[in-house]
């Protein structure tokens, strides 16, 4: 049996069964790691040592009887959530030596859940970007192709779960960075409400948006990590009190009823060999008794401008403690994106431009709220493509400072609008390139979205769809 | 001396007011911290939050918060409902996070006032506007050393997120005595809140005035006038077109000398027919002057916006009701009823509410007088009992208020003397003071009082000088 095949229900299965032990599960992902990372640069860090004595840890709780719900599951975490002890850098050589003294609420639950880390997932630097290419330390390979792009942010996080490397992984999402490199790779992808995961410990982004989540083989091991980070943290003021529901109990109920809601406003510019795979994906819901809705929403291309600004804006504030005085490389070890983003959001925060830009934006982004507040009263979810596109080759984000925005168009709606999605499979186009397909629903409507995805994996088999590595 | 004041006349001050005053939280803004760190070791009251580590996150205090608002209700403000936080963009290496989490245009409170008098010696009221108060954390601090034979510069993070209150006043001041009441009133009130020590040498207050003159326009001159007296025509409301900002004074004194300083510094400059440079200046107290520390040729863009990692407050009319009725009584209040209740001069009520510990003393010594039932002369006792307290600056640490009057009565009991003798000494007296009595009989019936004083000179006891008086005029006649 091949252990790296394993989704995180399985392992969890057989782990408690003792047919396996942690440590031999944690073995199999630090081997797959070390024959396909040198190709694959998914992870910046990997902590072999740690994880192995985690494991052997984990083994014993086992051992005494002790049940938790990631107890001995070799999980990687993107590189922007602060580990104690063990160096976080968010892809950015700016961080290159930075080891926080603190967990982040993420990571810290994890630890609870009784997780062993493999190591620190690859990403664009400090998140800023939809293809992996801004890292400092090398450009991830999609797995399916290596001559591709796995997407981005989250693009480690992404390509180690599509390879097997990781049993799930831990991504966080601005406006795509988890559902779309989860797209490209092939998996699995969930961007909970904003306020519903703890962002403490998670080097920021655009604090208005930053989410994190679970990028994993099944939907269910979604279900299962959601379960563990959703809820209120007395570290982070926008969390929400709103208690979280039963994602994992839930995730086979029934979806009789459903309207499902479609828009062409969401088809413009969609890759017609995508756009096929979505509409067949919308008639397996149609079989399984789903009404099917047209609405209309307001055009994704506003969100792109809205985000532009909004995210801009935040990061130059969000980069300035970067200053070279206390911990870190200085300045001048800032990439050209993060240089670009500083620019861009010094400008639109400047004196005589603020009313122009950032409060403009602010108000398009109220409208893109209430357009989908009213979009929910016809529907109970939304469904479109994830991406315009697969997977694009590599290099292609180079000399395009707008590409993430690009690949990111039909997901930076519902993120400006602090709403909650999940990324499925749904084939492959004829180059053999994922397909993804995403569910969006309104605010704390997780459990909502994760049935529906359910359903569609129990009723089809693009989920276990493997690259051959 | 006339031509002085003329020249006085062609400027007004135009004085405005920016006060920190840092709270005594148990922890610190946004973070569970300590924040009383004064005097402690560098960098042991610290955390990933107010380090400003990557991904550390605010959480507001909300006792800071609440006192902040108490604030804004005692100085007469409005609350507004909705308020939030900013950021406010700048860069100092004592600056953790690049930015620092202030209020923007929603701050907690908005519009009050504090009334001081127009002048030394003036009972005219003058209402000093206060434009806002709104919370934000306190920076870092550099430390200056030499280590290993280098000079370095050190950063300390203990009072990095400590909550800070600023309070902001509209340019109503007219002269330098007017902005020493406000500050004295200021910090009495922060500390009878009980919101913070106002200790000027920790530097919980620091105070920046900015000050201008504006050129009071003389119409009657022009028309060839020479009458001085008429009421100068002046643009009121019009502000100067340049304002010196005197920063991070530590003292009231140092305030009111600057002040001065810089109004005589800009008469010289305006008399010459030119305009004050716009700049920030420091008071510089061993040259007793101010220096000229950067000069803004126009305001810092600190590009503020919405504090992200913090949601909008609101609060509900009844909350500000509950916080309102929980405000204890008001130096400016305590004042007036010690004035009417006591019968004191607004002199001694003043000096008695500066410390709430000795108005509390003072009015704790009232009570336990009238409760032992000692007869209030004509109610004169608990001005004696003021007296007594502010003149003889009794130890209130080591008197309880009860043996305080033990000592009063003692002192001031009047001799039980029996008429007899009293008369005797009144016959010695009258004896041993033939030319005083003459001149009481030719009519200068002032005299009197001398006679009654060497009575009691010659009793040797207190006793009450009316009686003294009576006794002696019935021998006299």
């Amino acid at each position: 049996m091949d252990l790296h095949t394993l989704t995180l229900t399985q392992a969890k299965e057989k782990l408690a069964k003792k047919e396996i032990s942690s440590v031999e599960l944690t073995r199999a992902y630090l081997d797959r790691i070390k024959t396909l990372d040198q190709k694959l640069n998914a992870f910046v860090t990997v902590t072999e040592d740690e994880a192995l004595k985690n494991a052997e840890h984990a083994d014993k709780l086992i051992a005494h009887g002790e049940d938790l719900p990631l107890l001995g599951i070799p999980l990687a975490i993107k590189d922007n959530f602060s580990t104690k002890g063990i160096r976080t850098t968010a892809s950015s050589k700016v961080l290159d030596t930075y080891v926080p003294p603190f967990d982040s609420t993420v990571v810290k639950r994890l630890k609870d859940a009784g997780m062993v880390m493999l190591g620190k997932a690859n990403m664009d630097a400090w998140a800023h970007g939809s293809s992996t290419e801004t890292s400092d330390f090398g450009t991830t390979k999609n797995p399916w192709n290596t001559d591709f792009l796995p997407g981005g942010s989250s693009g480690g996080s992404a390509a180690a779960v599509a390879a097997n490397e990781s049993v799930a992984s831990i991504g966080s999402e601005t406006a795509g960075s988890i559902r779309q490199p989860a797209s490209w790779c092939g998996v699995v992808g969930l961007k909970p409400t904003y306020g519903r995961v703890s962002r403490y410990g998670v080097v920021a982004m655009a604090s208005s948006t930053d989410s994190p989540g679970p990028i994993t083989k099944t939907v269910e091991d979604s279900a299962r990590i959601l379960q563990i980070l959703a809820g209120v943290d007395v570290h982070d003021a926008t969390t929400s009190p709103t208690q979280p529901e039963n994602y994992v109990a839930a995730i086979r109920d029934s979806i009789q009823g459903i309207t499902i809601g479609i828009s062409d406003d969401y088809r413009e510019g969609v890759d017609p060999e995508v756009q096929a795979k979505i509409d067949e994906a919308i008639k397996v819901y149609e079989r399984l008794g789903a009404k099917i809705k047209n609405i209309k929403l307001f055009s994704p291309k506003y969100a792109i401008a809205v985000y532009t600004i909004l995210q801009r804006s935040e990061v130059s504030s969000n980069l300035a403690r970067y200053d070279g005085i206390r911990y870190g490389n200085d300045r001048s070890h800032f990439g050209d994106e993060a240089k670009r983003r500083v620019m861009l959001g010094t400008y639109t925060l400047s004196a005589g431009y603020y009313d122009a830009y950032y409060k403009k934006a602010q108000k398009v982004r109220t409208i893109i709220v209430e357009d989908f507040t009213t979009a929910f009263k016809d529907v109970d979810i939304i469904i479109s493509a994830t991406s315009p596109s697969a997977a694009l080759p590599l290099g292609s984000s180079k000399n395009h400072p707008m590409f993430g925005e690009m690949a990111d168009i039909l997901v930076e709606p519902s993120s400006i609008a602090g709403l909650p999605g999940i990324n499925i499979p749904v084939g492959l186009t004829q180059a053999g390139l994922p397909v993804g397909m995403q569910i969006m629903g309104p605010q704390w409507s997780e459990k909502k979205i994760l049935q529906v995805a359910q359903k569609f994996e129990e009723e089809t088999e693009f989920h276990t769809l493997k690259p051959s590595l | 001396m006339k031509n002085n004041d003329k020249q006085y006349n062609k400027y007004t001050p135009v004085i405005g007011l920016e006060v920190h005053v840092e709270l005594k939280t148990n922890s610190k803004m946004f973070c569970r911290c300590s924040a009383d760190y004064f005097g402690n070791k560098p960098n042991t009251h610290t955390c990933p939050v107010c380090l400003g580590l990557p991904g550390a996150l605010p959480v507001p205090n909300k006792t800071a918060i609440e006192w902040c608002m108490k604030i804004g209700l005692a100085l007469n403000c409005n609350l507004p409902l909705v308020s939030k936080f900013d950021r406010k963009n700048y860069f100092y290496p004592d600056l953790a996070k690049g930015y620092q989490i202030s209020q923007y245009d929603e701050p907690f409170a908005l519009g009050g006032y504090i009334e001081v008098f127009k002048e030394k010696g003036s009972q005219e009221i003058k209402k000093i506007g206060i434009t806002r108060v709104h919370m934000e954390e306190d920076t870092g601090k550099l430390v200056h050393e030499t280590v290993d034979g280098k000079k370095v510069s050190l950063i300390d993070f203990n009072r990095s997120g400590v909550p800070l209150v600023e309070i902001v006043t509209e340019p109503d001041f007219e002269n330098e005595y007017q902005v020493v009441q406000y500050l004295q009133k200021l910090q009495k009130i922060v500390r009878y809140l009980d919101v913070s020590n106002a200790d000027m040498e920790k530097g919980d207050m620091r105070l920046e005035p900015n000050i201008s003159l504006r050129t009071i326009h003389h119409p009657e001159q022009s028309e060839g006038s020479t009458d001085s007296s008429a009421k100068p025509q002046n643009d009121k409301f019009e502000l100067p077109n340049y304002k010196v900002e005197v920063k991070n004074i530590n003292s009231f004194r140092f305030v009111e000398k600057a002040i001065l300083y810089e109004i005589k510094r800009h008469q010289e400059i305006l008399d010459k027919g030119e305009t004050p440079v716009q700049e920030t200046r420091g008071w510089d107290e061993a040259h007793q002057r101010t220096v000229s520390q950067r000069i803004k040729e126009e305001a810092n863009d600190y590009r503020y916006f919405p504090e992200p990692d913090i949601p909008p407050l609101k609060w509900t009319q009844n909350y500000i009701e509950q916080l309102k009725s929980s405000l204890p009584e008001l130096p400016d209040q305590k004042i007036k009823r010690f004035e009417k209740d006591f019968a004191l001069s607004y002199y001694d009520a003043e000096i008695l509410t500066r410390d709430i510990l000795l108005a509390n003393y003072y009015e704790e010594a009232v009570k336990v007088n009238q409760e032992l039932g000692i007869k209030n002369q004509e109610n004169k006792y608990p001005k004696v009992i003021a007296n007594w307290i502010i003149n003889k600056k009794v130890d209130t640490e080591k008197t309880p208020p009860s043996q305080l009057i033990k000592q009063i009565t003692q002192e001031t009991k009047v001799s039980e003397i029996s008429d007899e003798d009293l008369n005797s000494i009144i016959d010695t007296v009258i004896s041993e003071n033939k030319k005083a009595v003459d001149d009481f009989k030719k009519g200068h019936e002032n005299v009197i009082m001398y006679l009654v004083g060497q009575v009691m000179k010659t009793a040797r006891q207190k006793i009450a000088p009316d009686r003294v008086k009576s006794l002696l005029l019935a021998r006299l006649k």
